[in-house]
């Protein structure tokens, strides 16, 4: 009902010809539609938003579009003459650039000489010159001898960006090109990317963040299932509206429900995650409206919890942590110190890539420090002691990668109910494991967080990526710990598994548990943390209580920056 | 243009059909190499699968060879579950005769009933050590252990080579490169009187058994098959990769050398220059056409021993060269290896990459 609402409210923005035109793309891969007969237009001087969630089939489309693949059916027209693109090589022949969600630059080169790599050949000096003539004119200023490996995760993006402008597309595609960076550094690409925009490229920018979208797209394609559900102008649509198309109707009318008195803030907050989480009940925070000075009119108060505890008994320390940058660590860990009280929970934001992963790995006990008491558990020091000893001790993770890290991709949930139960429930004795009670406890999980599975022999890789999380997060809780240390609770999850999975970390932490959740996604922090704090280059920030903080805050803290007391 | 498109879901029973449908392909490809060599196939298939079968003496034979193929292809797969791929059992093997031997050597003309086992423990020890080389490279220093294994194994074969020509040369052996034959109590107890079949098939079924109780239903099993599917689950939970990888060498060096130890102290009784013909490296077959399974092994190892045996009938009935056993076991591998592509993928050819709508 939406959708078509929307659809009829088609946008035809001025005289420009299509630049490119995709029509009918279908590309199936075994047992998915990935893109169900997707057409698609951009014209030369726009900023054409694709939006969709994840698994909506967005980035198979820009893959076809980049010559990454092949359809299986359709047609791709340029500047108004069919044709086949079968490689990058090709797509950037024909003026397409595109910039990728992970970069492809190597650390110990300099900015020179990882943008000379792709290009055909040029003496360094007039590259150089190039470099800085191209990227100061478009707000990116870089400086072409430094090395990679000191640069942050902002400034590799520019050097990314700046390899396609030196080509001079006529399209940029960007793919999520900001779920790598700070607020601030989403402020000075959206300058870039308008600035482009004037000049007559085109610009597909792919993303599922509303807010962003709305500020700087003037035309939005939707994707849904693999299928476009509606070409809108996202300027015109509020946030609940395209939250709406992109997700279905289910959400859509429990969104619309709850829009009479909140929607101007949950419009403004932008992320369509908070849509899905309001049914929970749990974000008083959105009422509570926006605050008049902020720049982006984003930040979201909460009320100070009635029942955090700080007073109770600190169950989780980290003292002066420190871990050198090796091979599997590439972040180097800075005297990171925190505590985590019992009934709370606390939130650790930060860009990607910032040493969120040593820290799970320094906490999970994957890697151990010489000086025990550097973690401690409960008061115990166990820096020195390996995984399975502190799991033994209370300790629960779930690690962000489900798939290979939180469990086996082959094994059968039973297996994996095996894999860390076998530390804290009675699923073996002796060395030898009882398959029965694994069984059991595999069903129970099941059961209560209500995971879609066939049954408990089915493998891990069998399930989506929402039942699996809760599968793994129900895992950890089933099994009691006293602290439990989550990374993105609900990356790539549905709106549903993420609602199931935030009220259980709640309830752990209501039980007496601390918890910490590690995670990228800021609007998840603030709706679910007592206090959060950021983690950047490797040093963890002061902790705040989340109630006296707003989003703006936070990403100063997600850029190294600290907060006057 | 043919390429390969990843299966949605490998087939499971599949999986269990793929040594069954090697064994049929490499049957086929038997006949038709036979027939190009212009000798008869249906004598020649006689000669190689029914004759070595068809009496007690060939049964017995059978078992000899199937017993270190059983020890080493189990032991085996519970390593490559873990993937681990010690490729040097054939070295590890060398060595537990090597060692287990030179105990029977020690103890020359000694009687007791310590002997035996004695010389087990030097066969286990000896393989362990050569096993442990690769463990420690690869846990210390992220060395391979396909290449240093396999690398030692030719290190072990020339160890043998000059010790049989030297230190433990029979004294009265006119020079040549033997060592004295074993004294009774340093032979294994025969199973079959008048044939070659000796208790060490009776351990290869245990061992098999025990192989298949530790996979199954135990911690450590668990712990090797999670280190394979996922080492970074297996770390999350607290499973130590480099102890399964040192657990997984030493059990597969130790059973080698036992092996090795039980072919010098069974069917050869002395030391030999040469003392396996590919055990070790067969068992590697073995252990993939046996699903990496401790029971899929056994039947598997009989398949590979017959393969050796038919070899040897072919040879003496129609003067076909031995390398027909390598030819054999070779297509079989390679069919296995083929089927198993097949599994995980779909040949896909020619499909236009582009349809008008």
């Amino acid at each position: 009902m939406v959708a078509d609402e929307l659809t009829n409210n088609d946008v035809a923005p001025g005289t420009a010809a299509p630049l490119v035109e995709l029509r009918g793309i279908t590309k199936a891969y075994p047992g998915v539609l990935a893109n169900d007969a997707v057409d698609l237009t951009v014209r030369s001087g726009s900023v054409h938003a694709l939006l969709g969630e994840n698994g909506a089939g967005k980035s198979t489309l820009v893959k076809v579009l980049f010559g990454l693949l092949q359809p299986d059916a359709g047609a791709i027209s340029w500047q108004g003459r069919e044709t086949r693109i079968l490689s990058p090589a090709e797509a950037r022949r024909l003026g397409i650039g595109m910039v990728f969600q992970h970069f492809s630059l190597f650390e110990s080169l300099t900015v020179l000489e990882n943008i000379a790599l792709g290009m055909a050949v040029d003496a360094d000096a007039v590259l150089a010159g190039r470099i800085v003539e191209v990227s100061t004119r478009y707000g990116l200023p870089l400086d072409p001898d430094s090395a990679v490996h000191t640069l942050s995760v902002g400034i590799r993006q520019r050097i990314e960006i700046c390899r396609c402008l030196l080509q001079e597309p006529a399209l940029l595609i960007m793919d999520e090109p900001t779920s790598v960076l700070t607020p601030q550094e989403v402020g000075e690409l959206f300058t870039t990317l308008r600035r482009l925009a004037s000049e007559g490229t085109a610009i597909l920018y792919i993303s599922h963040k509303l807010d962003e979208i709305r500020d700087l797209c003037d035309e939005a394609t939707i994707l849904r299932g693999g299928k476009r559900v509606a070409s809108v102008d996202p300027r015109k649509q509020s946030a609940n509206h395209l939250a709406a198309s992109m997700m279905g109707d289910t959400v859509a009318s429990g969104a619309l429900a709850s829009e009479a008195p909140a929607n101007k803030s949950v419009a403004n907050s932008g992320d369509i995650t908070l849509v899905g989480r309001e049914p929970e009940g749990r974000m008083p925070a959105l009422e509570a409206g926006t605050e008049p000075e902020s720049e982006t009119g984003q930040i979201l108060r909460r009320e100070p919890r009635p029942d955090a505890r700080p007073e109770s008994p600190v169950r989780l320390r980290l003292k002066a942590v420190s871990l050198p940058a090796t091979a599997s660590e590439a972040i180097a860990l800075h005297d990171i110190s925190l505590d985590v009280h019992g009934g709370e929970i606390v939130g650790i934001a930060g860009v990607a890539g910032n040493g969120q992963d040593e820290l799970m790995r320094v906490i999970a006990g994957e890697v151990c420090l010489p000086r025990a008491e550097a973690v401690q558990l409960d008061g115990r020091g166990v820096a020195h002691r390996h995984a399975g000893q502190r799991r033994r001790l209370g300790l629960g993770v779930v690690p962000e990668e489900r798939l290979g890290h939180a469990a086996v991709p082959s094994m059968t949930l039973t297996e994996n109910a095996y894999l860390t139960g076998h530390h804290r429930r009675a699923l073996g004795r002796g060395g030898f494991l009882f398959r029965g009670a694994s069984r059991r406890f595999a069903t129970e999980v099941i059961e209560r967080f209500d995971v879609r599975c066939n049954g408990a022999e089915s493998t891990a890789a069998s399930l989506s990526g929402g039942n699996l999380q809760k599968f793994v997060v129900g895992r950890e809780i089933l099994q009691a710990p006293t602290v439990l240390v989550v990374a993105q609770p609900t990356w790539g999850v549905d709106v549903g598994a993420a609602g199931v999975i935030h009220k259980a970390l709640r309830e752990l932490a209501d039980s007496g548990a601390a918890v910490l959740v590690i995670s990228q996604d800021l609007d998840e922090l603030m709706g679910l943390s007592d206090r959060i704090g950021a983690i950047c280059a490797g040093r963890l920030s002061a902790l705040h209580t989340t109630a006296s903080v707003g989003v703006r805050e936070v990403g100063l803290l997600m850029g190294g920056g600290a907060l006057a007391a | 243009m043919i390429r390969l498109e990843r299966r949605a879901a490998p087939s499971r029973t599949m999986g269990w059909l793929a040594p069954l449908l090697a064994l049929l392909a490499t049957l086929i490809a038997g006949v038709l190499m036979f027939a190009l060599l212009g000798v008869p196939v249906l004598e020649a298939l006689q000669a190689f699968f029914v004759d070595p079968l068809s009496s007690r003496y060939g049964l017995a034979e059978l078992g000899v060879k199937a017993a270190p193929l059983i020890m080493i292809g189990v032991a085996l797969s519970i390593g490559f579950r873990a993937q681990v791929w010690n490729i040097g059992a054939e070295g590890q093997l060398i060595v537990g005769a090597i060692a287990g031997g030179s105990v029977a050597l020690l103890f020359h003309e000694v009687d007791g009933w310590f002997v035996m086992p004695l010389m087990a423990l030097g066969g286990i020890l000896g393989g362990m050590v050569w096993a442990a080389v690769p463990a420690l490279l690869r846990t210390r220093f992220n060395a391979n252990e396909i290449l240093t294994s396999l690398m030692l194994t030719y290190v072990a074969a020339l160890l043998l080579s000059y010790l049989v020509s030297g230190p433990l040369r029979d004294p009265d052996g006119f020079n040549f490169p033997e060592s004295r034959l074993f004294h009774d109590a340093a032979l294994l107890p025969r199973w079959l009187s008048g044939t070659r079949l000796h208790v060490g098939f009776l351990i290869a079924l245990a061992i098999a058994v025990a192989g298949w109780v530790l996979l199954t239903r135990t911690l450590l099993g668990f712990a090797m098959q999670v280190n394979g599917a996922a080492p970074r689950a297996g770390a999350q939970t607290g499973f130590n990769q480099n102890h399964l990888i040192w657990f997984a060498l030493l059990l597969g060096g130790g059973v080698a050398g036992l092996a090795g130890l039980f072919e010098v102290a069974g069917p050869i009784g002395q030391l030999l220059p040469s003392i396996s013909p590919g055990y070790g490296f067969t068992a590697i077959i073995v252990a993939f056409l046996g699903r990496l399974h401790p029971i899929g092994v056994v039947f598997a190892a009989l398949i590979m021993a017959l393969s050796y045996l038919g070899g040897e009938s072919a040879q003496i009935s129609l003067n076909l060269p031995l390398a027909v056993t390598g030819v054999f076991q070779g297509l079989l591998l390679f069919f296995l290896l083929a089927a198993d592509v097949l599994i995980g993928f779909r040949v896909v050819i020619g499909r236009t990459s582009l349809v008008q709508r």
